[in-house]
């Protein structure tokens, strides 16, 4: 279980992944050694999983981003496992979730502009297995992105 | 900007796990440290590397309910959206908020600590806020980030 000292040190973290031990014993009025020991076990439990590097793609080229909601046609057995092991192969796809809800998948597709999106759609995700329903929302602006958990 | 493969190697190994110090990531792939220092720097100076973020087990923090929100508002046009994004932004459980065009106006991500928690969340916070029509909820069962055309 947290408690509040690790619960501050995670905020701290995940308002700025590259704080290091120092600055964190510093925030937070415990010696460097204690902190250590925290984050090591806070590894150790599984918590604390890492950090990766935000790719920013607009800066790439990548000025196009959609979300695909997908419904699979589940009187096929391995209609998730078919279509996932398919989407897994377009590598403009960066994120695949998979939901109980009216959608069942969910895919995030970035694309150069708007031709190279409708060439990926039809020739890597249309021909992907099982698919029943597909829509499209394409992304106007990100508002919040940060992803942090309300710890 | 123009990258190289070795730009890309780094990108995609970074984006895998940020913890990897130059040294590591130098010899990984066959550079001294301070042309991989010196490489990540530029990635970052372009603002191709936007930031690091943590990796989190967000069930063993207390968060076991992720929900995407898709929300229509129902008043366009006497809603202004600047408020209703400040308004919804600040909402600590909103994790993401992307304006989109489409079925929906705004695509959410939401965190709770469990369905019940994520209810009130929904009917306190979300639904009463002006302008707010339609919400479609899908509970999220798994997630897959994929290292993208690099």
């Amino acid at each position: 279980m947290l408690d509040d000292i690790d619960r501050r040190l995670l905020r701290l973290l995940q308002a700025d992944a590259a704080r290091g031990v120092p600055e964190l014993a510093d925030a937070i009025g415990l010696t460097p050694a204690k902190v250590t020991r925290r984050l090591d076990r806070l590894r150790e439990d599984g918590v604390l999983k890492g950090s990766r590097a935000i790719i920013n793609w607009a800066a790439l080229g990548y000025a196009v981003s959609v979300s695909l909601r997908i419904t699979l046609d589940k009187t096929v057995s391995r209609a998730f496992d078919d279509f996932i092991a398919g989407a897994r192969k377009v590598p403009e796809v960066i994120e695949i979730q998979t939901f109980l809800g009216r959608v069942d998948v969910r895919l995030s597709l970035i694309a150069k502009d708007l031709p190279d999106y409708q060439r990926i759609y039809r020739e890597q995700v249309l021909p992907l297995p099982h698919i029943a329903d597909i829509e499209a929302l394409m992304t106007v602006a990100s508002v919040k992105s940060d992803e942090s958990l309300p710890l | 900007m123009t990258l190289d493969d070795l730009d890309f190697a780094l990108l995609r190994s970074l984006a895998a796990n940020a913890d990897q110090s130059t040294k590591q990531l130098g010899q990984k792939l066959g550079l001294s440290q301070s042309a991989t220092w010196r490489r990540i720097k530029r990635l970052q100076d372009a603002g191709v590397i936007a930031g690091r973020s943590l990796v989190l087990d967000a069930e063993k923090v207390g968060f076991g309910v992720t929900v995407f929100l898709g929300v229509k508002l129902a008043t366009k046009g006497r809603v202004s959206l600047e408020d209703f994004e400040r308004a919804i932004g600040a909402i600590p459980e909103v994790q993401t908020v992307d304006h989109v065009l489409g079925l929906y106006d705004y695509r959410l991500r939401v965190v709770a600590t469990d369905l019940a928690d994520f209810e009130r969340v929904l009917r306190r916070r979300i639904m009463t806020m002006p302008g707010v029509g339609d919400v479609e909820a899908n509970v999220l069962l798994s997630e897959e980030r994929r290292p993208g055309p690099i």
